[in-house]
């Protein structure tokens, strides 16, 4: 076992309302390939952020980087460092971070398909051991959350539609009660209809449960409606953060984004590669 | 005819029911980590040499005091490793730096624990009911450093690689074997009866003949299936090893450690091996070949199934029995046809089963099927 890294006064960030706080990280696949360079952002108690961007931003492995499911796909942290509520968590396992309650729910669901829904919900609370009551009154409140689950429980999670095995994957981390939780890209592959009931449960969580969410989406328009708060992403750098209604106001994100174009048509030269704008804290 | 026939039958599903038990300890690591894991059968040999040197009489040698000693030290490591996992596991959940000076505390306590009692009980044979829960302690333990020293630092590399730090593990093991208990070839005593005894004999004329022996393994493997398949469809951990069977990667996103599960697997498959090394080495006595079994397990694992139990326990029986029947009743009829010099079957016929398998129905007869959505 490793010994956990005690965190000293001078690293540990001032703010101490934030759950999740990302001091400009560094992260390198195989050694090689530097994928984020310098990203720094925070999760507030209770709140909903987004981290948007197109494909190859960042967002997933921001979310891995935290979560330390990097190290499984042979990436590391090189610079910067990660706490969570005062805490330096880099370095730890995932499984330690469950523990503290920090939770991801990897993006294309990754159920487990020969499990069925109930035994898949049942491994999220592996951490509980065996508190039988405690994990059978987590599953009603699943159950509460996604009725669709209920109707499904016995049959494998393979076999399952899409929007059902992305309620299965939050499901199953709901059972090892979060404070919270990364989502990668819950939109994925869904049907417009089924990412707005996905995203409402997700919103009735945040206030009915109190758990903070970090999100990562491409789907910019609706993540920004849900979300309170925005960073994007591009390049591996945070180029624009700010409240969501401000990003939602925001000319370059209109444009680039929400695909809202202010005047006509215009020349791809006079488009605006954003410089890195923000140093962390 | 039917008296023989059956009689064949038997002894052959009996036969097989060792086969199950070797590929057995397959499955459950390859369901767990995807590892073909070619050091089952040196697992086996390794099992049977352990407890043969503990519990044998050894014919007019000296009994080495220090090789007990040794092996009552590793007993009580070992015992203290598990208890000290119980406890992190169900005990203290995310304990802090102190808890590696406690496991070595507790380690040293084991092994002292352990030594005095091998000291205390001098230089005779332990009774067999302790050599069997010292073996399984030391397999316990084998398993700790395999996944400490071998799999852990190979996570996410590639099959191959992995099937060859198995194949290198199954090199040692043998030579480890050797050198810590010898190379001689050693028997089991488990004590039962060696005359075969007569069934049915008022349904068939004679009755039917079978060894005692045979029938002791067949309900030891028997009751260890039913074990297994309890703790995979019941147990907690055992819903685990199958999440981590199907997805590594979410398995850990939800906390999943994986290191805990893949030496709980091994540690299971250590056991399986322990149970085939006893049987085996009741039967034809502890010697190097016990270890060519595993090859006698691909073909079962071919028939039933990679990742299937109850695949590796009905593929062991039908080339078991197969194995047998077409020995004593197709041999003859070969060998009069084609004017052939004699039978062999045996030798080959299990290879010949798999191929056809093979050919169609590759995932074996109760492997998982691939689910796909369309």
């Amino acid at each position: 076992m490793n010994a956990i890294p005690a965190p000293t006064a001078a690293a540990a960030p001032a703010t101490s309302t934030n759950v999740i706080d990302v001091a400009n990280i560094e992260v390198i696949y195989n050694h090689v390939i530097l994928v984020l360079k310098g990203v720094s952002l925070s999760v507030p108690e209770g709140g909903i952020v987004a981290l948007l961007g197109g494909n190859g931003a960042g967002k997933s492995t921001t979310l891995k980087a935290i979560s330390n499911l990097l190290r499984t796909e042979r990436g590391e942290v090189t610079k910067g460092h990660i706490h969570c509520r005062g805490e330096r968590v880099d370095g730890l396992t995932p499984n330690d971070l469950v523990r503290r309650g920090v939770i991801q729910v990897m993006e294309g669901r990754h159920c487990f398909g020969h499990l069925t829904v109930e035994e898949n919900l049942l491994t999220g609370a592996f951490i509980h051991g065996s508190k039988r009551r405690q994990i059978a009154d987590d599953l009603e409140k699943v159950y509460h959350y996604f009725p669709r689950l209920k109707e499904r429980r016995t049959s494998q999670a393979g076999y399952t539609s899409g929007g059902e095995q992305q309620m299965v994957a939050i499901g199953r981390a709901l059972m090892s009660r979060p404070t919270t939780v990364l989502l990668d890209e819950p939109s994925m592959g869904l049907a417009p209809q089924l990412v707005e009931e996905i995203f409402e449960i997700v919103k009735n969580l945040n206030e009915k449960e109190k758990v903070s969410i970090l999100l990562a989406e491409q789907n910019t328009n609706v993540a920004l409606r849900y979300a309170h708060y925005g960073y994007i992403l591009e390049n591996g750098r945070v180029v624009l953060d700010g409240k969501a209604d401000a990003l939602r106001e925001n000319e370059d994100v209109k444009e680039f984004y929400l695909g809202i174009a202010g005047e006509g048509r215009r020349s791809f030269r006079d488009v605006k590669h954003y410089r890195r704008r923000k140093r962390w804290l | 005819m039917l008296g023989p026939f059956l009689e064949t039958l038997i002894g052959g599903l009996l036969t097989g029911v060792l086969y199950s038990l070797v590929a057995l300890g397959f499955v459950l690591i390859f369901k767990a980590s995807g590892v073909f894991n070619f050091a089952q059968g040196a697992m086996v040999l390794f099992a049977a040499l352990t407890i043969a040197r503990l519990s044998g009489e050894i014919d007019g040698k000296e009994v080495h005091l220090a090789n007990f000693v040794v092996a009552a030290a590793i007993l009580g490591v070992a015992v203290a490793f598990i208890g000290w996992y119980a406890w992190r596991e169900y005990v203290a959940r995310g304990a802090g730096p102190g808890e590696r000076r406690r496991m070595l505390v507790l380690a040293a306590v084991g092994a002292l624990v352990g030594g005095i009692a091998a000291y205390s009980y001098g230089k005779g044979a332990w009774p067999l009911w302790l050599a069997i829960a010292a073996t399984a302690a030391i397999m316990g333990l084998l398993a700790y450093a395999i996944e400490r020293l071998v799999l852990r630092h190979l996570v996410n590399q590639e099959g191959i690689i992995l099937f060859m730090a198995t194949l290198g593990i199954a090199n040692f093991l043998d030579g480890l074997g050797q050198t810590l208990w010898g190379s001689d070839i050693y028997k089991i005593n488990l004590g039962l009866p060696k005359d075969p005894i007569f069934l049915f004999e008022g349904v068939f004329p004679g009755g039917l003949l079978v060894d005692p022996g045979e029938l002791v393994a067949a309900a030891i493997a028997a009751g260890l299936v039913v074990v297994l398949a309890i703790f995979f469809q019941k147990t907690r951990v055992g819903r685990a090893l199958r999440a981590v069977a199907d997805d590594h990667a979410a398995a850990q996103s939800v906390g999943i450690p994986l290191n805990t599960i893949w030496l709980i697997v091994w540690t299971v498959s250590g056991l399986v091996a322990l149970a085939a090394g006893l049987i085996w080495g009741a039967k034809l006595g502890v010697q190097f070949s016990i270890s060519l079994i595993a090859l006698k397990a691909l073909p079962v694992l071919i028939l039933g199934g990679f990742t299937s139990v109850p695949g590796a326990i009905v593929g062991g029986l039908i080339i078991g029995a197969g194995e047998k029947l077409s020995e004593v009743f197709l041999a003859p009829i070969l060998v009069k046809q084609f004017d052939l010099a004699g039978g062999g079957i045996e030798n080959w016929f299990a290879y010949m089963l798999a191929l056809v398998f093979l050919l169609f129905r590759p995932q074996g007869l109760f492997g998982e099927r691939i689910i796909e959505r369309v």
